[in-house]
């Protein structure tokens, strides 16, 4: 009954500590998506570019979430404290699912369909933006998928450097050896994994080409 | 209309003055194709063949024989390794690759229908792709599906994975015609097909080739199939043309090779 009257009584910063959270997940996920989509769009069909894109894509993912906002605090422009270095290093650990998926679906289409597209006198530019982008796109959503769940969940790590969102409550509540406290900041951002699982999940199902 | 020139630079070749004057439509020029990293395996071996406006050319064959190649070397999906290949009296390495495949029809075993797409968007993509306007693209769309015996309004909004085996193959054939080409390619059209399909469908295409006047070149590997569609076969093994000859020829010619396709569909040829 504590956990909830903590809750309660902290709901309006709770709900602040939610939407700066959930601020800093889209911005990170548009700015992800923005250039992974295009990235992989332009990588495809050049298997070099590929790998060499997949592996810097990788490293990053390898690197701990906390080191990795570590990291970025030293550095100009990009670093420093506060949301923007939270978002860049939050962007860097979002790539992976998505350039790889977009990778994998724009690759994976039957070559049956691609020969009769390239024999009918599409160009290359059609082939990829009729044929393949719409082909793959669910595919592509799925690497979004995984890419936001993770991202909710990196996020909390944002607090540490001074970017605010539900992982405030969760070092506070460490820090004070408070379960409470830290379910303040746990709850809320595991519900809004879920959510954005299964409302990604509807979406992927319904762009699913039968 | 970028096509409708490309049709017409295909369909009045006799008429133009830098091409050759009357002659045939598709031509290989002592063809060779080798695949493989270093190409070091060679597909087909010297081929030289002309083929004229309105045959309707088979080019019979085991599987690995070359026929694939040959039909691809046409429109461009292959390019030769030694010689050249003509349309319409150009090399398929002068043509603008998009407007030489335009303007020749393509028909797979796998169809290769696109499933994202319902039935009217796959006949109409050439149309399309050439931007005709709507209403052309629509009246097009019916006469096409009315050829290849589909309802137009019943099909146009079904998706590939709706369709049977046999009504997409239908469904190809309406695409590759859509925009009306002067040349048909077609490998292994009706394979994939069960028995009784796949002869409505032969006897209902041949039907149709007679009546659309188009150069095709159709790929097989059944003599039945070859003498029922073809004006003329040619029979490829090795990557070399063993016997080029009319359909009422073809089985009586003394060759092995030949004769052993006949035996094989225990054919009893007439007049012979």
């Amino acid at each position: 009954m504590k956990y909830g009257q903590f809750f309660w009584n902290h709901r309006a910063e709770i709900l602040q500590a939610t939407q700066q959270h959930l601020v800093l997940v889209l911005a990170s996920m548009l700015i992800a998506v923005a250039i992974c989509v295009p990235l992989g769009m332009w990588i495809v069909g050049r298997p070099r570019l590929q790998s060499i894109a997949l592996g810097f894509a990788n490293i990053f993912q390898t690197i701990p979430s906390l080191a990795l906002f570590g990291f970025l605090i030293p550095i100009p422009f990009i670093g420093g404290i506060g949301a923007r270095t939270a978002i860049v290093a939050l962007v860097l650990y979002a790539m992976l699912p998505i350039l790889r998926n977009t990778c994998v679906g724009l690759n994976g289409i039957d070559p049956v369909v691609l020969e009769a597209a390239e024999a009918m006198g599409m160009t290359d530019r059609q082939v990829l933006l009729r044929v393949r982008l719409p082909l793959a796109r669910s595919i592509i959503l799925a690497g979004i998928r995984t890419s936001t769940v993770i991202t909710i969940g990196v996020a909390t790590i944002a607090a540490a450097i001074g970017a605010g969102g539900l992982g405030t409550y969760i070092f506070r509540g460490v820090a004070m050896v408070d379960t409470a406290v830290i379910l303040a900041g746990a709850v809320p951002a595991a519900l809004l994994a879920l959510a954005a699982d299964s409302l990604l999940g509807l979406l992927e199902r319904r762009l699913k080409v039968a | 209309m970028p096509l409708r020139e490309m049709s017409s630079s295909i369909a009045n070749t006799g008429a133009s003055k830098d091409t050759n004057t009357g002659g045939p439509i598709i031509e290989f020029r002592d063809v060779s194709y080798a695949a493989g990293n270093d190409g070091e395996r060679l597909i087909l071996d010297g081929i030289s063949l002309a083929i004229h406006r309105g045959e309707t050319v088979v080019l019979l064959g085991k599987s690995g024989a070359g026929k694939t190649s040959l039909l691809k070397l046409i429109n461009r999906l292959q390019v030769p390794t030694r010689g050249e290949v003509l349309v319409a009296g150009r090399a398929t390495a002068a043509w603008d690759v998009i407007r030489l495949r335009r303007g020749i029809g393509y028909v797979i075993q796998d169809v290769g229908l696109f499933p994202h797409f319902d039935v009217a968007r796959n006949v109409t993509l050439v149309p399309s792709l050439e931007n005709w306007p709507k209403d052309r693209e629509e009246s097009r769309y019916n006469e096409v599906m009315q050829l290849v015996g589909l309802d137009p309004r019943e099909y146009a909004g079904r998706l590939p994975h709706q369709l049977s085996g046999g009504q997409r193959q239908r469904v190809g054939v309406a695409r590759a015609l859509a925009a009306d080409p002067p040349i048909l390619l077609m490998d292994e059209p009706f394979g994939a097909l069960d028995p009784v399909t796949r002869a409505d469908l032969q006897r209902e295409f041949r039907e149709l080739a007679r009546r659309l006047a188009k150069t095709i070149v159709l790929v097989t590997h059944d003599l039945r199939e070859a003498l029922l569609l073809g004006s003329r076969i040619v029979l490829i093994d090795e990557g070399r043309v063993v016997a080029d000859a009319s359909v009422e020829e073809f089985p009586r010619l003394p060759r092995p090779l030949v004769q052993k396709y006949v035996a094989s569909v225990q054919l009893t040829v007439p007049h012979a």
